[in-house]
């Protein structure tokens, strides 16, 4: 068995069928239980007291907006070398997902840096590297819907894509890149002493795993309707030729 | 049961209702147009086999 049987599209429906109950399932007992434990359970900070529980949204959100481009460079690499229609409908379908990671990272950024920077927003480089990635989420999606021909959207999309990955990175490594900047080191790190307090640390890690599984599944949700809109759009075709013959 | 967030219940409150109520509102959104292709690509085939018709004129 290989990967690539699941760029055949009724082995993806097949399988993804099967799975997606079990992912969501799972995502949901573990966005209830990390954010219920993070929200109730866990204590104020000595330095930033309550908004100290921001971190279950903010750190999850900004993760999956790096991680979900990162997919998504997976995906258009793939349709440019091997040209899976699967892996480009992936692709288009990752992406208003990852725009969502961004915007909620962006706000609770913004929400969290107000009573602790003293400021809503700083032209620092993470969040700068940030707002340019959600710029390229944007256009991303915007060229997907301008261009009619689906092959050469995937083609210009990948193109898109590869370009905004920069942006992804440096809005991961911006922090490591210039020290100057208002925006903190890593929250998590696998220097023990570098990492939040572990009454932080697990139910950060479970909303982290949660919001992750959120991202297949909706990915996975999304992906079967592409796949579906792609058959509909050739079965009205076909129609539309059939009723002219 | 409500944590006690002091001075910063509206900071707290409102990043975590902006959080949920754009979650909220992809999963519907997902769900939603799901459902509409769905519905669509069904109609079709149906039409398509039963040779331009699905019963409902």
């Amino acid at each position: 068995m290989s990967i690539w049987e699941y760029a055949n599209p009724k082995k993806f429906m097949q399988t993804s069928a099967w799975a997606l109950p079990w992912v969501v399932g799972l995502t949901i007992a573990l966005l209830v239980t990390g954010l219920t434990w993070g929200f109730f359970f866990t204590p104020d900070d000595y330095k930033q007291g309550a908004t100290v529980k921001i971190i279950y949204l903010h750190v999850p959100s900004a993760m999956m907006a790096i991680n979900a481009w990162a997919m998504m460079l997976v995906a258009s690499l793939i349709w440019i070398v091997r040209r899976h229609h699967v892996s480009a409908l992936a692709a288009k379908a990752a992406a208003p997902v990852g725009l969502t990671f961004t915007l909620i990272a962006l706000v609770t950024g913004a929400l969290w840096g107000q009573p602790m920077w003293g400021t809503w927003w700083a032209w620092d480089p993470r969040l700068t590297s940030f707002f340019v990635l959600f710029l390229f989420y944007l256009g991303y999606i915007a060229l997907w819907e301008a261009v009619d021909d689906p092959d050469k959207a995937a083609d210009l999309t990948a193109i898109a894509c590869f370009v905004g990955s920069v942006f992804a990175l440096l809005s991961r490594y911006a922090v490591f890149f210039w020290s100057q900047g208002l925006h903190q080191g890593p929250s998590l790190s696998l220097d023990r002493r570098e990492n939040v307090h572990d009454v932080f640390y697990w139910p950060l890690l479970l909303c982290m795993a949660g919001f992750a599984l959120l991202f297949v599944s909706l990915v996975l949700l999304r992906t079967r309707t592409e796949i579906r809109a792609r058959r509909l759009r050739a079965l009205e075709a076909l129609e539309a030729g059939g009723l002219r013959a | 049961m409500t944590p006690d967030l002091g001075g910063y219940a509206g900071t707290v409150l409102g990043a975590y209702a902006v959080t949920l109520g754009l979650l909220a509102a992809l999963v519907a959104v997902s769900l939603l147009r799901s459902a509409q292709v769905r519905r669509a690509l069904e109609r079709i085939e149906r039409e398509m086999r039963g040779g331009g018709t699905d019963g409902r004129a």
